[in-house]
Order: C-alpha cells, then sequence, then structure tokens
C-alpha cells in the first residue's frame, strides 16, 4: 500500500560487488514521489550500478530497498516495469532495423499477436503529442537522430505505464537546444507527479533541472541535498573529493607555423552518403583548434581521413606542407601524428594484450624497440613501466592486460604512448568522452602542455566546454560543414550553441544584438 | 535466480596458467567419461580398454614409437595451426595443405630432375611450398573479399582429396602396382631415413620441434609475431597502428599452409614412400592438428606435448581394434569428445566458483 509519508524509493545500505570493486558500498538514501532526483558522480562512482539494480538487472548483496513502502527485490525488468520503473539507458536498447512502433511493441504483454503495432501507433502519436516528444511511429530506428531514439526510449518507458524515470546520462547524445527540449519534458513529467532520477555527471544540468541531488563517490553516499541548498562548486567538491579548476591555465603563446592543412576535403560515411563537405581549415604549431559539433556530424569521417583510415572523394591533406591524401595510416604515423581514436577501447587498445604491446602498438617497428625483425623486449618493458609512471597509469603492472584498466587509466596509456612518440600534430578524437572530472581534467592538462610545446592540436569535442575552455580557436561542424571558425572566447556558448544546431556563422553576426536565452 | 546455490560464480579477471591446466585436464577427464560409456554400450570394459589403450601407446619401445610416429605430422600441422589461431584465421584446411605437400613431395620424387642428394631437402622445400600456395587461397579469399575462411578452408579440403585420387588413379598410376591405385614406390634416396626398426622418420620430428621454438619466437618476440597477436585479437586497433590485415594473413596462412604441407612430405618420404589412397595417407591428421592446437591454448611449445598424446590415441586406438575388436573409428569419436568437452571448457577458465558464496 501507498503510505504518503513514505518516500517513494528507500535506498538502505545497498551494497553490490564486482571483481575486485564494490560498486556499492552501504548506499543509503530517499527519492521522494513526484521529484527530479540526480544522481551525481564520476565515472565508476556506482551510479548506473544501482539503477540497474532498481530496474532488475542485478541484485543487490547486502541491505534493502523499499518501495512504496514494502520491500522490493526482484530479479528481471519485466518485474521492474510491472511495478512502474522505466529506464533509458545511455546506450539505447533498440532494434535498428525495425520501427519505432515496432519496438514499443517488442516485450510488450498487450500488444497483439498478430500485427503488433495495430493500435500502437495511435495511442503513441497520442502520447508523443501529450508530452511534445513527437516522432514518426513508422520511421526506422537507423535513420533516427540520437535525440530522436531517446525519445523513442522515454515514450516506450511511458507507454509502458512508468512511473519512475531512470535517466542514464541522457544529455550526452543531444545538442544544447536538444537539452532544453527534453528538461522541459521531464518538468512536465513531473508535474504529472511522475518521479524522475536522472543519473548525470554534469554539474549545470543538476543545478539546473533537479530537485534533490545525491552524490556518490567510489560506490558511497557522499550527502544527498536539496539543489536549492548548494552551488556547484560545492558539489564538484563533494564529488571529487577536493576543488576541480574549472579554469585551466592557458599560457599566451605565439603560434607557428601551418603543421596541417585541410583544402576542400569531401568524404562518404560508412553508408556512402557525404559526410564531410568541403571542408577547408588549418592548424598551426602551438595551436589547439577545436572543433565543435554535436556527435554525427563528420566528425568521425573528419578524423578518420586525416589519419589515414578513410579515403576522401576529393580535396587534400598537408601535413607539414606535404601532400598526404589518402596515403596510408602508417604514412601518416610517420610523419609524426599522433591519434587518440574516438573508440578508445576498439581503436585505441588491444584489450586482450598488455601494457607491454600495448605501447609500442604504434611503434614496434622502429628503433630502438626493434631491430630487422626482433623486438627488445626488456626495452619495451623499460618504455612500458616509464609511460605508467609518467602518466601515472593505475596498474599492477607492465604485464597487466590493458582491458582491465579503467578508462582513464586506458586514456592516460593512449596519450602517453602517443605523446611519447614526440609528435609534431595531435588528433584527439572525443578525449575526455566518459571519463570522469579528474581524468578529464588531466587530459585536458596535458593536451594544453602539448601546445605549449609547440605541438599542433586538432581537438574534436562534443564537450562545449571543454573545447572552449583549452582551444585557441573553435570551428563548429555542422553536417559536414564548418559553420564558421572564431577565435575562443570571441563567441557566447549560447551563440556556439546555435552554430552547432546549423545557423551559419554570417547570420549569427546580422543580429544585431547578441542572442538571448 | 541462483540464490540458492551453495556456491558463487565470479568472472575472473585473467586466467592463471594454473586454471588453464585444471580446466583442460578436467575436459580430458569429461572425455574419457563419456567415453567409456561408449566403450560399454559396445560390450567392453571401459576400464579394460583404457588399460590396452595406455598399453598400446606407452606399453613399449614399439608402442611408444608408434605413438611419436602418429605425433609427427600432428605436430607440424599444430603449429602451422597455432599461428593461424593466433590471427584468428579459421584454419579447418590442414588436411588438404598436408595432401597438397604430399603431392608436391611425390613429384619431386618420381617426376623432378632433382639429383638424389638434393631430393630429400628439395621435397620438403616444396611440399612447404605446395601447402602455402594451399593456404593462401583462403587467405586472400578472406582478406581481400571478405568469405568466411572456415567454409573455404574445409572445402578446399575436398578438392585436394580429389586431386590425390585423380593423380593415383590416372595420370600417375604405378605401373609397379599391379593395378592398384598406388603411384610408383619412391626410390631410396626420397625415402626418409628412421630410427632403427620402428617407423620414426626423425627429420621430420626434429623439423617439428624446431619449427615448435622458431614459430614461438616469432610469436613472442617479432615484429611479424607482433601484428599477428594484434590483428587477431583487435583488427581494429590494428589497422588504427598502421598495420596491413591482408599482409598479415596471407604470411599467416603461407606459413600455416606450408607446416600441413611438411607433414604431409613426411607421411610419404617417411612412412607410404608413395602417394595413395587420402584417407589410408592422412587418418585426419589434418582434423586432429584442430584439437593439437586447441588443447595447446595456441601455444607452440605446449604442441609437443599435445601432438604426442594424440599420437597416442591413435597408437592406442590401433591396440584397442585389435585386443577388443572395437571399429578403430573409436578414435574419432575420442577426439571429437575432447574437442567438444575443450570448447566447452572456455568458458570455465574465465570465471572461478567460491564454494562460501552462500551466506
Amino acid at each position: 500500500m501507498t503510505d504518503e509519508n513514505n518516500p517513494l524509493i528507500q535506498f538502505d545500505s545497498v551494497v553490490k560487488r564486482f571483481p575486485g570493486v564494490v560498486a556499492n558500498d552501504g548506499v543509503t538514501f530517499t527519492v521522494d514521489k513526484g521529484s527530479i532526483h540526480s544522481l551525481l558522480g564520476e565515472n565508476g562512482a556506482g551510479k548506473t550500478t544501482l539503477m540497474n539494480i532498481l530496474y532488475g538487472l542485478y541484485q543487490q548483496e547486502e541491505g534493502t530497498i523499499h518501495l512504496r513502502g514494502e520491500e522490493f527485490k526482484i530479479d528481471s525488468p519485466t518485474k521492474a516495469i510491472e511495478l512502474g520503473i522505466g529506464m533509458v539507458h545511455q546506450h539505447f536498447k533498440l532494434v535498428e532495423n525495425h520501427t519505432v512502433a515496432e519496438n514499443i511493441a517488442m516485450g510488450l504483454s498487450s500488444a497483439s499477436t498478430i500485427r503488433p503495432t495495430k493500435d500502437i501507433e495511435r495511442k503513441l502519436v497520442e502520447l508523443a503529442g501529450q508530452y511534445g516528444l513527437e516522432v514518426d511511429p513508422e520511421a526506422k530506428i537507423w535513420q533516427l537522430s540520437a535525440g530522436e531514439k531517446q525519445r523513442v526510449e522515454i515514450l516506450r518507458a511511458l507507454y509502458r505505464g512508468a512511473e519512475i524515470l531512470i535517466l542514464d546520462e541522457p544529455t550526452s547524445v543531444l545538442t544544447p537546444g536538444e537539452t532544453d527540449r527534453l528538461f522541459t519534458v521531464l518538468e512536465d513529467m513531473r508535474s504529472e507527479g511522475r518521479t524522475i532520477i536522472f543519473i548525470t555527471h554534469k554539474l549545470d544540468e543538476v543545478m539546473e533541472i533537479s530537485d534533490v541531488v545525491t552524490v556518490l563517490r567510489e560506490g558511497k553516499v557522499v550527502d544527498t541535498v536539496e539543489t536549492a541548498s548548494t552551488d556547484k562548486s560545492e558539489l564538484s567538491r563533494k564529488m571529487v573529493g577536493r576543488e576541480v579548476l574549472f579554469d585551466l591555465e592557458k599560457s599566451d603563446r605565439e603560434r607557428g607555423p601551418k603543421i596541417l592543412e585541410v583544402e576542400k576535403l569531401n568524404a562518404k560515411n560508412d553508408k556512402r552518403v557525404q559526410a564531410i563537405n568541403d571542408l577547408s581549415f588549418s592548424v598551426h604549431e602551438g595551436e589547439i583548434l577545436g572543433i565543435a559539433g554535436v556527435a554525427g556530424n563528420g566528425q568521425r569521417e573528419l578524423a578518420e581521413v586525416l589519419t589515414g583510415l578513410r579515403e576522401s572523394t576529393s580535396g587534400k591533406v598537408l601535413i607539414d606542407g606535404e601532400d598526404v591524401t589518402n596515403t596510408s595510416p602508417r604514412n601518416i604515423s610517420d610523419k609524426n601524428v599522433a591519434h587518440i581514436p574516438e573508440d578508445r577501447m576498439k581503436q585505441g587498445i588491444v584489450g586482450d594484450l598488455n601494457l607491454k604491446d600495448n605501447v609500442i602498438l604504434k611503434s614496434y617497428r622502429s628503433t630502438p624497440f626493434s631491430k630487422g625483425i626482433l623486438i627488445n623486449s626488456s626495452l619495451v618493458d623499460e618504455h612500458a613501466r616509464k609511460i605508467i609512471d609518467e602518466f601515472d597509469i593505475k596498474v599492477p603492472g607492465p604485464d597487466t592486460p590493458a582491458n582491465l584498466l579503467s578508462g582513464g587509466n586506458i586514456q592516460r596509456l593512449i596519450l602517453g604512448r602517443e605523446v611519447s612518440s614526440n609528435p609534431n600534430l595531435i588528433i584527439a578524437s572525443h578525449p575526455t568522452y566518459g571519463l570522469d572530472v579528474a581524468a578529464a581534467e588531466q587530459i585536458r592538462q596535458l593536451l594544453l602542455e602539448q601546445r605549449d610545446s609547440g605541438v599542433g592540436v586538432l581537438l574534436i569535442s562534443e564537450n562545449l566546454t571543454e573545447v572552449t575552455s583549452i582551444s585557441d580557436r573553435v570551428a563548429v561542424l555542422f553536417e559536414g560543414k564548418i559553420m564558421g571558425v572564431v577565435e575562443s572566447g570571441e563567441l557566447e556558448r549560447e551563440e556556439l550553441g546555435l552554430l552547432m544546431a546549423g545557423t551559419p556563422l554570417e547570420e549569427l553576426e546580422e543580429r544585431e544584438e547578441p542572442v538571448q536565452e | 535466480m541462483l540464490d540458492n546455490l551453495p556456491f558463487e560464480i565470479e568472472k575472473r579477471q585473467n586466467p592463471t596458467g594454473l586454471a588453464v591446466i585444471t580446466v583442460s585436464f578436467l575436459a580430458l577427464l569429461g572425455a574419457f567419461l563419456v567415453a567409456s560409456i561408449i566403450f560399454w554400450a559396445y560390450g567392453a570394459n571401459p576400464i579394460k580398454a583404457y588399460q590396452v589403450l595406455f598399453s598400446g601407446a606407452f606399453g613399449g619401445v614399439y608402442e611408444i614409437s608408434e605413438t611419436v610416429r602418429r605425433a609427427t605430422p600432428l605436430l607440424l600441422a599444430g603449429i602451422g595451426l597455432v599461428i593461424a589461431f593466433r590471427a584468428k584465421f579459421w584454419n579447418i584446411g590442414a588436411e588438404g595443405q598436408l595432401l597438397l605437400g604430399a603431392i608436391a613431395a611425390t613429384w619431386v620424387a618420381l617426376f623432378s630432375p632433382i639429383p638424389d642428394p638434393f631430393v630429400i631437402p628439395a621435397m620438403f622445400f616444396f611440399g612447404f611450398l605446395a601447402g602455402a600456395a594451399w593456404g593462401l587461397i583462403p587467405a586472400f579469399l578472406k582478406s581481400k573479399l571478405g568469405i568466411n575462411d572456415v567454409i573455404t578452408t574445409l572445402m578446399l579440403n575436398y578438392v585436394a582429396i580429389n586431386l590425390v585420387l585423380f593423380l593415383v588413379q590416372g595420370p600417375w598410376k604405378g605401373d609397379e602396382q599391379w593395378g592398384f591405385p598406388y603411384t610408383n614406390e619412391f626410390s631410396p634416396a626420397a625415402k626418409l631415413p628412421t630410427i632403427g626398426t620402428t617407423n620414426v622418420h626423425w627429420i621430420t620430428l626434429v623439423i617439428g620441434v624446431l619449427a615448435a621454438v622458431v614459430i614461438y619466437y616469432l610469436i613472442n618476440r617479432t615484429t611479424p609475431g607482433f601484428e599477428i597477436k594484434v590483428l587477431g585479437s583487435s583488427p581494429a586497433a590494428g589497422r588504427f597502428a598502421g598495420m596491413s590485415y591482408v599482409k598479415t594473413t596471407l604470411f599467416v596462412m603461407f606459413v600455416s599452409g606450408g607446416m600441413a604441407g611438411m607433414a604431409g612430405v613426411g607421411e610419404v618420404a617417411g612412412i607410404h614412400h608413395m602417394l595413395r589412397n587420402p584417407n589410408e595417407l592422412s587418418l585426419g591428421y589434418g582434423y586432429t592438428a584442430i584439437i593439437v592446437a586447441w588443447l595447446a591454448r595456441k601455444n607452440p611449445l605446449a604442441v609437443i606435448v599435445t601432438s604426442l598424446f594424440f599420437g597416442a590415441i591413435f597408437a592406442g586406438g590401433d591396440a584397442i581394434k585389435v585386443s577388443l575388436g572395437l571399429p578403430f573409428q573409436i578414435t574419432d569419436v575420442f577426439n571429437g569428445l575432447i574437442l567438444f568437452f575443450l570448447i566447452g571448457s572456455e568458458l570455465l577458465m574465465s570465471y572461478k566458483i567460491n564454494w562460501s558464496g552462500s551466506k
């Protein structure tokens, strides 16, 4: 029975262990009905694990959870859904080749066996209209943008009658405009009495959207506070256990000659659709050029063409004045180009192999690591230890397989490897994506150090704060085109947001007043 | 759901050497237990059967020599498969590559103008090349066109079998063989020396042991070996690092096919001294070598041990056939069961059981 005096959800000393780590260590807090409750914490703080327990994907080993005053222990999401809990995962769980309506019918017990989507489409349009979550029920999932896919996930949860909606890092795939829309939807849902649990590591969002915030660190609850009675710096202190420098030291520096020149570059994506369109820009030695933009606007294809992994259809890439268009990845890497790839687990490291093998992934053929075909393993061992030491990689030793490292350690390993080859140019794709605050800050600091020592850096990132805080110049990419290149600090966040959403720079400049929110 | 079990299953971060050996041993034990049921169903006492098997493989000098003789082709082909499997190239075609080696060796022995002192080295050389060429076909098809390696390597075995049949029944049919489908017997210069009166052609055996050491160093200490390891674990990371998937795949299958080819040379030059019906030439060595490589957990040095193990099963299988009157195919059943249990046990290596799990 629902007791109005009881909290909606009560976590009491919940413990969940994974091999080698305690993901949740005595988590205790309550969530009130009709509130937006943020779960704030760095990566690996245990936020997603805790919510996966609530959603029935994991079971806690110790402690209890009470839902509406009753003890709660379930072993499958099906039961969670019956109890009115819905979850939108960070990585969408949709069938790409099916339509929106089919995805919603999937696993729905009320769907009829024959033509399961019959009634769904109509109800879906109704529901979508009610919340402003417009989406075409007959569209195939692969045709949708990330924001639309998220809407489908939310609609699916609502369709199943979710009273409690868990959102795991929902804004990581959205443009600033889409984020605003999402927040409006969430507020509407709250006013109807639904409860939202919002997992994030972004402080701005916590302050903007939530009523209450629970801060997790290393699996433990640091504090649960009302958002109105706290501020960002206090929350960040709680989250990382110390003050975070939001403004990184950036020295003024004369930029050097051009190290990378891109002229009228065109390329197609894997679906053979034009992905980058007549791109022209250059990166100088000793500067960071940030490429801002929402993922999927040609960033991946650009990085791949520049590093030789994808063929361009026309245009030129010059490195240090030399034409390297459509040559091999090895040829480009031999021109002292370092690459921090977008998919660090798949491209950046070989997970099954140990750190020693991973530090020579690109330099294994050159002196001093090998002579002829023989690899000098003692030197490799020494080199691995040096990188572990210098880049503060937390690992038992150089013989540990790389896939046992956490995200931040993997990224430091990749950066350590790439930087130790003394590059002239670093192409960094989403270098801090998914990292916690401290690790991300360290990576940014390392990139700035490289810039200061005269390396040219092309920084591709969705994180606008990151791009604006460490770049010297910012180019905004939208649908494969550069909407404008501006000096860092020249434009407000909102204006950059407009560029990211496809407004050309000229149009922005025509407006007399700066854009108001 | 697992709440009531008296133990917990925990994912292991990294299987230890002991775990690998324990799990492999348990898998073998499981296979032997199931095989016992088959012996029993045939009316044979399983314990007696295993006694016969053991003494047939290790009971005396002759028995041991028969085990070693059977182990020799398994060793060469198995090492070749280890390198292919390291690169995640599923070479199921060692049988065909072995037969191509046998064909090339026969050509050298019977039809080439190569002078006597060079005949044996030439047989190994051309045998290697022929097996390698047979291996390069699926390597090219997979790396360039993306055609499934399991299918192509497997199918090429049948092509090779029919090629041998065609040769021994047609153009190469020996005029001294009373109409049997054999080639003529090799001249003494093309016969491998054996140890004493046994059938152990030691040159092939020495090549096999040396190859195990060389391939071990190749994989662990050289740049081509590094490329094989990287591309085998993560093709995307290999591409990112500028490695060529095509070149590495071709290299891997050149070596893999070549090793199987040399196994075929050993069989015709050391045992049969002629080319003959494929299932008399090879007792499915190319297929058994897959299990040899798998039991060795893709470690070339361990192949020395695992090839002896399967050599013993072949030799012991002969003894079972003779003294218990069971069909020789019982060895195939054994091999199949062992592979089945080995693959099934792969999963166990990455998990460990905590018996203290109940709270």
